[in-house]
């Protein structure tokens, strides 16, 4: 190889010392300075981790003792008899009893069976759904408002008409947790695939990325991002559905969230009835961290979020 | 087809690497056709770097989409016999979601390279664009310029012989800019590649360019072809390259302003 006479060149030829600063400032131009800096907070240390987790906790601390002291607030005015409201004094100790008996283990493990079974079903769906009206222009024209439109509409709705098609049966609460939760998940999908940027199309192309390779290097990580938000929003509502399910089909002596709740208000136990309450919430509350957490890494990874 | 070329060292037997004949390319059809490019013919020798300058509206870009046979014209034809095209933008594009690394196989693995090969290439690439210890890095992490590198290192992951180049720079600050040029030209020689080079900026064309090709706009022909003289590396703001530029600016401006009339 012929020596290289132009002297910026030469001062960069040096011995290849990998990783070594002062040749990557000569290499680089002007702009080696929008980089982000190497900031040294990104190191970890305990005290670095536990100021964090305390600074994201007491917000929440903070919210959950404003809500004990309103709810405690409304109690002690006496606007209900307590048997009718009770306060957090009664109600946590009993949400404590109930989270130790194995029957509320039993109920919750056959709700969550049910949630997962459903998702599922509504994720196959959604999915297969998404990618033929991606696939197809004409399906798109004829399916795609209506994907929308059932988005919209509250999923209670189905259940009378899923009692008649399936009877008082697992199936009918499956039933409207698909058609609740499946056009979200289609339509994140859709709009995924929709949003890849030309640009990225333009390279693949330009590097012969066809077929199979097409979809798994390109399309579907590229639609990712989308499609975990549809993820998030899609189990919003199956759980919704669910929920709403299982006080409307009460399949007989099956132990559940749901029938919990329906036991506790015919037997008139508000205690019981707003333990649960709590229990929805906080089943909630944890799958949503959940889906937030993926988005939020799914999001740092792609570089479409400060990290 | 033509047999492929597999190192450009042994294929020269053919002296020119794209040879595009007469061809023309219309957009749309009746009323609302759009003709981008009409009765165009250059030919590229091998290992010859060309600039192709115009004002926008020349078919640039459609120009190089059809040398990278990503469309094809409406009559005539382009033979890049047998040699593999790679082609670069104004934007990197790379993939986010992946590593610096992982940008630079994709090529390969559409290529079906073994993975324990492909890291070789991939040190071996980022070594040539000096991001040696980037592999890791992730494309947000970088500065345009160091983007642009990448950019190159996978279009060079195709093992292709001839660059197709469109305004890759285009986006750059001047300085940054500057020390690509040199890179490339260094690139171009250690590789001999072939490269065209699309770019509206004159000056970066007779600083790159073995011959300029000026082309007219709306529909885009060739107007005319400049050598240029001058041992490289050029410097850009150099006396010489400044004149030559003037002549194919007032040659640039002459057909622009016959358009705007």
């Amino acid at each position: 190889m012929p020596s290289d006479p132009s002297v910026r060149d030469a001062s960069v030829q040096g011995p290849h010392a990998r990783g070594s600063g002062a040749r990557d400032r000569h290499v680089q131009g002007l702009d080696a300075l929008e980089m982000a800096p190497q900031r040294q907070s990104d190191r970890p240390t305990a005290a670095r981790v536990a100021a964090r987790v305390w600074s994201a906790t007491w917000p929440k601390l903070a919210a959950v003792a404003i809500v004990l002291a309103a709810w405690q607030a409304v109690v002690w005015s006496g606007w209900r008899p307590v048997y009718v409201l009770p306060g957090p004094d009664q109600v946590l100790p009993r949400l404590l009893t109930e989270i130790s008996s194995a029957e509320f283990w039993e109920a919750l493990g056959v709700t969550m069976r049910r949630a997962l079974t459903g998702f599922a079903l509504a994720l196959a769906v959604g999915v297969a759904l998404g990618l033929a009206v991606t696939r197809f222009k004409p399906l798109r024209v004829a399916i795609g408002s209506l994907i929308t439109g059932l988005q919209t509409m509250p999923s209670i709705v189905w259940f009378p008409f899923a009692m008649l098609l399936y009877g008082i049966s697992e199936s009918a609460i499956m039933f409207v947790i698909v058609l609740g939760a499946a056009p979200s998940i289609a339509g994140g999908l859709t709009s995924g695939i929709d949003y890849v940027s030309p640009q990225l199309l333009r390279a693949g192309q330009a590097m012969g990325l066809r077929g199979v390779q097409h979809y798994t290097l390109l399309i579907v990580p590229a639609a990712l991002p989308m499609f975990v938000t549809g993820l998030k929003q899609g189990w919003a509502f199956a759980w919704r559905s669910l929920m709403a399910g299982e006080l409307l089909v009460i399949i007989n002596q099956q132990n559940s969230i749901g029938w919990a709740l329906s036991q506790a208000r015919q037997f008139n136990d508000s205690e019981g009835l707003l333990a649960y309450v709590l229990i929805v919430l906080c089943v909630g509350i944890l799958i949503d961290v959940f889906f937030s957490w993926a988005d939020r890494s799914i999001r740092r990874r792609w570089g479409v979020a400060p990290s | 087809m033509t047999a492929t070329t597999e190192s450009p060292s042994t294929g020269t037997a053919r002296a020119s690497a794209v040879e595009i004949d007469h061809i023309s390319k219309v957009f749309g059809e009746g009323a609302s056709a759009l003709t981008a490019i009409d009765g165009m013919s250059v030919s590229v020798r091998s290992r010859e770097f060309v600039a192709v300058v115009g004002a926008s509206g020349c078919g640039k870009s459609t120009l190089l989409s059809l040398v990278a046979g990503l469309t094809s014209p409406t009559t005539g034809t382009v033979d890049v016999g047998g040699h593999r095209v790679a082609m670069m933008f104004q934007e990197a594009s790379l993939f986010p979601w992946l590593t610096i690394g992982g940008n630079i196989e994709i090529p390969m693995r559409v290529n079906g390279v073994p993975r324990a090969r492909r890291k070789e290439r991939v040190a071996e690439l980022l070594d040539l664009v000096r991001l040696s210890g980037f592999a890791r890095k992730r494309p947000h992490q970088l500065s345009g310029g160091m983007r642009q590198r990448v950019a190159l290192a996978r279009a060079l992951a195709q093992d292709a012989d001839v660059l197709l180049m469109d305004e890759p720079f285009g986006a750059l600050d001047a300085m940054t800019r500057d020390i690509l040029h040199d890179e490339l030209e260094r690139i171009w020689r250690e590789r001999s590649l072939t490269i065209m080079f699309v770019t509206h900026n004159v000056r970066e064309a007779v600083r790159l360019g073995d011959r300029v090709i000026l082309l007219s706009s709306r529909p885009g022909r060739v107007i005319e072809e400049f050598t240029v003289e001058g041992e490289r590396p050029r410097r850009i703001d150099s006396a010489q390259i400044a004149s030559q530029a003037a002549e194919i600016t007032d040659r640039l401006r002459e057909e622009v302003s016959r358009h705007a009339v």
